[in-house]
């Protein structure tokens, strides 16, 4: 296997997870084009999330690799892999919900300044970062918000509000596990026009189940099913392969047959 | 401001308390305030329930009776010493134990310290059951004799007001910001690239130093050190201390260690010795039921809803 002299900013290698004789990633091998926007997309419990959690070693792999601007990175730990710029969101929100909106993205400007374990020092010293917080805020349409406590915000602005932290620490690549999940219209309009603005000079990967977000968005698309990989391409090509259609179409029977696997297999 | 005002009214009321009060009395809330302040700041603030704190505070204890007993160190220094033993001995305990979750992360720190108070019972320097008695308070600096209980009370005044403002200054810093942004999302802080067990160890070893802190400081109060510093019901009461004046606040702690400070010292005395495990049960599953958020946690509720 050959590949043409592209650059990846991210590949993976043969990279399998199994949870006890169940296998939720299997032998998967990525390719992300630098300045990317790449879909990932599959029925529910294709291994998705699992292959995120890999990506950013929440999970240990079971076997495989995982190559990051050509380094391998698959022995570091999650928050070494996120300090060498792959920052990931998380399917349910992640944000500090007892924080204000401005705190949040402070604490990802934080790390940089190399101030964090001083536990002898006033916080004011952190108001120096309020105007590149504010600034942050501002690109997502939530400088208004600025001193909200963050669980007040609606579903919506908590995922704007985690793609601005996300942006804090000037991300080489960020993973984003269906950042439109669960909203309405709008907030799903608003949304992927703020991940089309921030893509500018980064490359995304991104789980995304909304269909008509990922023909807008995406510049590849992986499809996986049951863990491997069904296939993979731009939008047209994709949504033209019959085996996608079904595998869409049947998700129910789709579970069971999981199941079945994983009953055999344990 | 208004928070400003509170705390010199706290301050002219500790500063008179004694001339009301037995300053043994009022030297021994401030050192339990002090140990509830400090395993607060991880509990409250870390989100790490410890059910190991004894092994700090007896340890500061042990370390600076001993001292005082046998190298004629001034109290300041074998004080010092304690609470540098009780760092030391966080730095370990919280190393096998951040790497933990939960329950288990209670269940390591409780196992090492049942360990260490295994350790202090079979020791030879420790005196076993009879603890070490009769510690000399010493010379402050060598200038300024402890022995007067008046004196001794506003030294113990000084420990605490310097041990309260560092934890204040470690929940209010950059630190303290990790800290809590850890509590709340430790994934998330992960995924910011922050090696959040770092955080946690650095937070279990400052609260150890200052149990320590509160440790040799009780021992120079009452002359002793014994084994029910170190006796798992001790790591059990400062959490019902915490629970108590309410988690999360800084000033609950000192209120909750007033509270169970003078019930036992009233009880004890009484008919109703014999009950008080009983009684502070009681106080415990009442005060869980009914006002969760504790004493501290009621009045700002009380405030809100009437100012
Ligand atoms: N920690 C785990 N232990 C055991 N099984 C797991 C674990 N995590 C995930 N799985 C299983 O692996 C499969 C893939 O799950 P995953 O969450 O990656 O799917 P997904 O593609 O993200 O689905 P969704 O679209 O619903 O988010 C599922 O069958 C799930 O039950
Ligand atoms: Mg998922």
């Amino acid at each position: 296997m050959t590949q043409p002299a592209q650059d990846f900013i991210l590949e993976t290698r043969n990279l399998t997870k199994a949870f006890k004789g169940f296998t939720a990633v299997d032998d998967v091998n990525l390719n992300i084009q630098r300045g990317h926007i790449h879909a990932l997309i599959g029925p529910n419990g294709a291994g998705k999330t699992t292959v995120f959690n890999l990506l950013t070693k929440f999970l240990q792999p079971t076997s495989g690799k995982i190559l990051f601007q050509g380094e391998d990175i698959t022995p570091l730990k999650p928050a070494a892999i996120a300090r060498k710029g792959v920052i990931r969101s998380f399917q349910i929100s992640a944000v500090f919900p007892h924080l204000s909106v401005l705190e949040n993205v402070r604490i990802a400007l934080q790390r940089k300044e190399g101030n964090s374990f001083h536990f002898w020092r006033s916080e004011k010293i952190l108001n120096r970062l309020n105007h590149k917080a504010l600034a942050l805020l501002e690109s997502v349409g939530l400088e208004s918000f600025a001193n909200t406590v963050t669980v007040d915000l609606s579903y919506g602005r908590k995922r704007a509000l985690e793609i601005a932290t996300t942006l804090a620490v000037e991300p080489e690549l960020m993973l984003l596990d269906e950042p439109t999940q669960g909203m309405g219209h709008e907030d799903v309009g608003l949304v992927s026009d703020l991940i089309k603005k921030v893509s500018k000079d980064r490359t995304i990967l991104m789980v995304e189940h909304n269909l008509h977000v990922v023909s807008k968005l995406a510049d590849r698309i992986t499809v996986l099913q049951r863990g491997a990989i069904l296939t993979e391409g731009d939008y047209a090509s994709v949504s033209a392969d019959a085996r996608v259609r079904e595998a869409y179409m049947g998700t129910a029977a789709d579970d069971v047959d999981t199941k079945q696997t994983a009953e055999v297999a344990s | 401001m208004n928070n400003m005002k509170l705390n010199l009214c706290l301050l002219a009321l500790a500063l008179l308390a004694p001339t009301l009060l037995y300053p043994v009395f009022l030297a021994k809330v401030l050192c339990f305030a002090l140990f509830a302040c400090a395993f607060n700041l991880l509990l409250g603030f870390a989100g790490l329930l410890s059910f190991g704190h004894a092994a700090f505070l007896g340890t500061g204890g042990y370390v600076t009776g001993y001292l005082m007993i046998h190298s004629g160190l001034t109290p300041e220094v074998a004080i010092l010493l304690g609470t540098i033993a009780g760092g030391l001995l966080g730095a370990i305990f919280g190393k096998l134990a951040v790497k933990r979750e939960g329950i288990y992360f209670a269940m390591v720190t409780l196992a090492l310290a049942q360990l260490i108070f295994f350790f202090y019972l079979q020791a030879p320097f420790t005196n076993g059951e009879d603890g070490l008695q009769g510690v000399p308070r010493g010379a402050l600096f060598g200038l300024i004799d402890l022995s007067d209980n008046m004196v001794m009370y506003y030294f113990v005044l000084v420990i605490f007001i310097a041990g309260y403002w560092l934890i204040n200054r470690t929940i209010h810093s950059p630190f303290g910001q990790v800290l809590k942004a850890i509590r709340e999302n430790e994934d998330r802080a992960t995924s910011l690239g922050y090696d959040v067990n770092h955080y946690k160890w650095l937070a279990f070893v400052i609260s150890a130093a200052l149990a320590a802190l509160a440790g040799s400081t009780k021992t120079l109060v009452f002359e002793l050190a014994s084994l029910t510093d170190v006796h798992w019901h001790m790591s059990g009461e400062v959490i019902l201390m915490t629970l108590v004046g309410g988690v999360g606040t800084i000033f609950g702690p000192v209120l909750g260690a007033g509270f169970i400070v003078t019930m036992q010292n009233y009880l004890s005395g009484g008919e109703m010795g014999n009950y008080i495990h009983i009684i502070m049960g009681a106080v415990f599953v009442i005060c869980v039921l009914s006002f969760r958020s504790g004493i501290v946690g009621q009045l700002m509720k009380f405030k809100r809803n009437n100012f």
